[in-house]
């Protein structure tokens, strides 16, 4: 890995959303904490220089008011007995006449010419004071004024005072400073973890996009957003693929199933350029050219109509129908065919169920269900239809044919899906998948269940 | 008998005017709803092909129009839409009849037929029936032929009077399940033809003469034979 590439990794990451984000909650952060270190400041070293302002002042009010009771003298002696008792110089006293002549205290001089009242900060060199440890401390004082025109300042050596808040503002500047680091790192690292997970995902979609559907974006197992996110976007792609499958497996169905009738189509009209000669052959020929080419539209329109009911081309069917009258009317129709095969065709329709329908679509379901069942069962075979109550409507159609191995049943309702695979055989293998669609579209479920032998068919209708 | 079809698509058009021309129909043709509209009021005639999907003016809307004017002609709604609700739109909006693209031609034949026949019928109750030696009595619901009563089941007895209503067209097993069923819905098999030769067993079967004819490729006529 080269810079070049180590600056890209980083403008991306400094880009993440969860690293500006870090970087809100950084300087939020970093404010509280200077807000919080300001008030630890203000708490410790700002309060030790209160209280050494504190003193000062009631010290010079101290002195005045022995300057006041007694006079010059009683003050030059208050100062002289504290200047010898302050055998530390920790405490600073400097008083001068009006022109400016020592009168008493353990200073020499002023440390500034133009100072007639108020706060000043000197340092001890060896002008105003004699020369102590050797290293100038920093004084921090105020100068009072007699009406006479004296001056007189008291201070104090503030050295361990600006060490200590030395010491409290240099420890709160590295606090601050290790804080903002420390935050941002953990941007970055917070940021670098999302980006390395939200990086898989998009890996995995590129693949996908490549054209591998197979693929699924990895889990951590933690249950965590991310991974439920992850979970929902692999349902998704599993969805999107089985469509997919579904979509691929229909549109080859097609072309299977279209091209039987088309090659037999083609045959037919080869056949008629070679008969021209014989009239009687030509219009056999064509009627069969017909036959074959009705039998694709029907396939056609099968297809179109299936589609159109499953993407609610449809309006919800709202006519009362009844299930009895319906299915009474779809086994007199039927009923004929099962004769022909000599099979026993048994109604029992004692109880009426009406639902919510179109009566056309729910007749055309009954139908192909009845013609299916007439048709998988061999002669000689039973067959019968009955409604059920309970929680919802069910109408069965049972027979006693070969049925559908348990495995294929739900596969049966795909379109264009042969439990016998010979293509040859009667049917476009739609007539199970447009039930389904009619079904679903009626809020219903189908089913398919053992006769043993044969198979039965399930419809389960919401009542009316 | 003049018949007016409105279709844009002008290879159909063609298609229409030649075919019912050979049937001996005079045909005329509007490409579009307003020029259909025009003509249909302007002209009298017996039978409209209406597309339902038409620049400009909608095939139901312009059958709507047509009602409202008072015209009676009946009308046949040809689309490719061809889905029960479309049907059931299409009827309501004030058509005759309706026929999904792609049809055959006889399928059309056959519904044009049966629907210039029904205006020339007119509303008279008709309680007998006859064709050649079949006799149906529509009030007690019996049937002779040469004087020998045939017995029908119920659904029998309504298809024998849809042919016999219906003698000398051709009636295609769409309008049989349509008419006599009163379902419409796509049969997988020809479950029809079962019905129709039970019936033909009943009235034909023991006589010289049949009557329901098998016409290839389009349906079944009853007729007397010639």
């Amino acid at each position: 890995m080269g810079p070049g590439t180590f600056y890209v990794k980083l403008t991306k990451l400094l880009r993440t959303s969860t690293f500006q984000l870090a970087l809100v909650y950084m300087t939020l952060f970093a404010t509280s904490v200077f807000i919080l270190l300001g008030f630890i400041y203000w708490a410790t070293a700002g309060y030790m220089a209160r209280q050494t302002d504190e003193t000062i002042e009631a010290e010079i009010q101290g002195l005045a008011e022995q300057y006041q009771r007694q006079g010059l003298e009683g003050l030059i002696s208050v100062i002289q007995e504290r200047t010898a008792k302050n055998m530390d110089g920790s405490s600073v006293y400097l008083f001068t006449s009006q022109d400016g002549q020592y009168l008493a205290g353990n200073l020499l001089a002023w440390p500034e010419a133009e100072i007639n009242e108020g706060w000043i900060n000197f340092h001890l060199d060896e002008r105003v004071a004699k020369p102590r440890s050797g290293d100038l401390h920093l004084v921090r004082g105020r100068v009072f004024r007699t009406e006479g025109g004296m001056r007189l300042l008291v201070g104090r050596d503030v050295h361990n005072l600006m060490e200590v808040q030395e010491l409290v503002s240099r420890a709160l500047t590295w606090g601050m400073g290790v804080t903002v680091a420390l935050a941002f790192a953990g941007g970055l690292f917070m940021s670098r973890s999302t980006l390395r997970r939200i990086e898989s995902i998009n890996q995995t979609s590129r693949e996908i996009m490549k054209g591998d559907l197979s693929r699924r974006i990895p889990t951590r197992g933690s249950g965590d957003d991310f991974d439920q996110l992850a979970e929902n976007l692999n349902a998704m792609l599993e969805q999107i693929e089985v469509l997919m499958e579904g979509v691929r497996h229909v549109s080859n169905n097609i072309a299977h199933d279209l091209r039987t009738p088309l090659t037999r189509l083609r045959n037919r009209l080869e056949n008629m350029q070679s008969h021209t000669h014989d009239p009687v052959q030509a219009q056999e020929s064509i009627s069969q050219a017909l036959l074959e080419a009705d039998r694709i539209l029907q396939t056609f329109n099968a297809l179109l109509r299936i589609s159109r009911i499953e993407s609610g081309g449809f309006q919800r069917p709202n006519q009362k129908v009844s299930l009895k009258e319906l299915v009474a009317d779809a086994v007199e129709l039927y009923e004929a065919l099962a004769q022909d095969k000599e099979q026993t065709f048994e109604a029992d329709l004692h109880s009426d169920v009406e639902i919510l329908g179109d009566r056309d679509l729910l007749f055309q379901a009954l139908a192909n269900l009845l013609d299916n069942a007439i048709k998988y069962t061999p002669e000689r075979g039973h067959i019968k239809v009955w409604l059920e109550r309970g929680a919802k409507a069910r109408l069965v159609v049972s027979d006693s044919g070969v049925g559908v191995p348990s495995a294929e049943r739900d596969k049966v309702f795909e379109r264009f899906y042969r439990v016998d695979k010979d293509r040859s055989t009667l049917g476009n293998g739609l007539g199970l998948s447009l039930v389904k669609a009619v079904v679903e579209l009626h809020r219903g479920r189908i089913w398919l269940e053992d006769n043993d032998p044969g198979l039965r068919v399930v419809l389960e209708l919401p009542y009316a | 008998m003049r018949i007016l079809v409105v279709e844009d698509d002008h290879e159909v058009a063609e298609y229409l005017k030649n075919g019912l021309e050979e049937s001996g129909y005079k045909v005329d043709c509007a490409a579009n709803g307003h020029d259909g509209l025009y003509m249909a009021t302007g002209e009298n005639y017996d039978l409209l092909i209406v597309d339902r999907m038409l620049p400009g003016l909608d095939g139901l809307a312009l059958i709507k129009a047509l009602r409202a004017a008072g015209r009676q002609v009946p009308v046949l709604v040809l689309s490719a839409l061809g889905e029960v609700d479309d049907r059931v739109q299409g009827l309501r909006a004030g058509s005759d009849d309706y026929l999904t693209k792609p049809f055959s031609f006889s399928e059309l034949l056959a519904r044009i037929e049966a629907l210039l026949r029904r205006g020339s019928i007119g509303s008279d109750v008709v309680t007998e029936l006859k064709v050649a030696d079949l006799e149906m009595d529509l009030l007690s619901r019996t049937v002779h032929r040469a004087g020998q009563e045939i017995d029908l089941q119920p659904r029998e007895f309504r298809l024998l009077e849809y042919f016999m209503r219906h003698a000398g067209q051709v009636l295609t097993r769409t309008m049989l399940l349509e008419k006599v069923w009163d379902y419409h819905f796509d049969p997988q098999t020809n479950v029809i033809d079962v019905h129709v030769s039970r019936l033909r067993a009943k009235i034909d079967k023991n006589f010289d003469k049949p009557l329901i004819h098998t016409v290839r490729g389009a349906g079944y006529i009853l007729r007397e034979a010639d």
